[in-house]
């Protein structure tokens, strides 16, 4: 089967581009695992780790934190507003992290994005935990 | 006339002036490299977000309870002015052109009877246009040294305009500030962010098939319009940092090869006076001898 095509573009570059065998991303409502073929699908993210498998079986890890995904039969497009490659995430960029979500949910005025802004703190504090 | 001292003094200053806009043209040229290549490396994220957007917004377009940052308030009474523009002058006409074309889109619409507000991004815009319109600006943020222009720069920025947005303070946004086409040509541009002009991006195929949204279309736009207007601020922005190099590029190269001329002429008339007085004081010593 042809690869998936993948896209992890940030705003300052395009970060990654090429073949690869699966993705598997953190979306809003739950993580997806996207192959070569998969329906067309848009999703927005929270905070996580997108796990690349490449083409022999090699694995990229990749910090991920606000953005979407996009599905279409040309492949998938990730745009993520902040890109980290797990290997070079240490603790302090993770509280950096934090700290930017923290000030998010200070800054939270209604109800709803309140709630937002505690989810991505929520997720960042359990990567935290777990690095 | 002024004397060969003058004139000495003179050549040694123009020449001064000269290794300075020497110096600034490359200190430029390098900096454009580098902008170049940031606004370059910023495109796929615009112009992916464009691509989405569009397909999102004709998918809920027409449809009651689109966001009204996509949809517009309704009405068209206040307008709020982005104006983003360099931090140096030294420059050419580029933070002069910005400014003009943000003046008479101001002119043009106060004479439609509506309310302006601006908000001046870069030290230069805000000094432009604080004497005249000082009234109107309502914020100014400025970036002075800062070094590279990064994503969280931008963020406050596109913040502030959506927190003004959702106070009411304005009904259309519009950006301004100068396309880079060339190291030759920067265009300034007005672009209007809010409402969202959406029309840019082309909706992929897909083939028969359509979008499944996770979760549905309209949270998603919600999520996604906000951060639309921070990207297409930084992108405006790292334009605009390239465009502001080349126009300083081409500006101190036309001041040196100025400065350059300008020595020539000095030289020449240095020449021509020394010439005249050698001659005068040989005249002076001969009819001297003769009258003897």
């Amino acid at each position: 089967m042809a690869g998936l095509h993948f896209e992890l573009v940030s705003p300052a570059r395009l970060l990654f581009s090429g073949e690869v065998t699966s993705v598997t991303l953190p979306g809003t409502e739950g993580d997806m695992g996207i192959f070569a073929g998969h329906a067309p699908v848009l999703s927005t993210l929270r905070p996580g780790v997108v796990v690349v498998t490449k083409e022999g079986g090699s694995v990229d890890r990749i910090f991920v934190r606000g953005g979407f995904a996009e599905v279409n039969p040309q492949g998938l497009t990730l745009l993520a507003e902040t890109a980290i490659p797990l290997a070079e995430l240490d603790a302090g960029a993770i509280a950096q992290q934090v700290k930017d979500a923290e000030e998010d949910l200070a800054d939270a005025v209604d109800d709803e994005s309140k709630r937002k802004a505690q989810e991505n703190l929520d997720h960042l504090k359990a990567i935290q935990a777990a690095l | 006339m002024a004397s060969l001292k003058d004139l000495r003094n003179r050549i040694a200053s123009v020449k001064a002036t000269r290794k300075i806009t020497k110096a600034m043209q490359m200190v430029a040229a390098a900096k454009l490299r580098r902008a170049q290549e940031a606004a370059v490396a910023a495109r796929p994220y615009s112009e992916r977000m464009a691509a989405v957007l569009a397909n999102l917004a004709s998918s809920v377009a027409g449809r009651d309870g689109a966001p009204a940052l996509l949809a517009g308030t309704g009405k068209d009474q206040t307008h709020l002015l982005v104006i983003a523009t360099a931090e140096r002058g030294l420059c050419g006409g580029f933070n002069s052109s910005i400014v003009r074309l943000a003046r008479d889109h101001a002119e043009r619409l106060m004479a439609q009877g509506k309310t302006v507000k601006i908000m001046t991004v870069g030290k230069k815009g805000n000094d432009a246009l604080k004497r005249v319109y000082g009234k109107y600006i309502v914020d100014a943020v400025d970036f002075r040294g800062l070094k590279q222009l990064a994503f969280f720069n931008a963020q406050p920025v596109g913040a502030k305009i959506i927190s003004l947005f959702n106070e009411g303070q304005f009904d259309v946004c519009t950006l301004f500030f100068a396309e880079f086409k060339s190291v030759m040509s920067q265009k300034p541009t007005a672009l209007q962010l809010i409402p969202a002009a959406v029309a840019g991006g082309k909706a992929p195929d897909l083939g028969g098939a359509i979008y499944d949204a996770e979760p549905d279309e309209g949270e998603i736009l919600s999520d996604l319009l906000p951060r639309n207007i921070s990207v297409q601020v930084f992108r405006a922005l790292l334009e605009n940092a390239a465009s502001e190099q080349g126009a300083r590029m081409s500006a101190m190269d036309s001041a040196t090869r100025n400065a350059g001329d300008m020595i020539n002429k000095l030289s020449i008339k240095y020449n021509r006076q020394r010439q005249a007085q050698i001659t005068k004081e040989l005249i002076e010593i001969i009819s001297g001898a003769e009258a003897l």
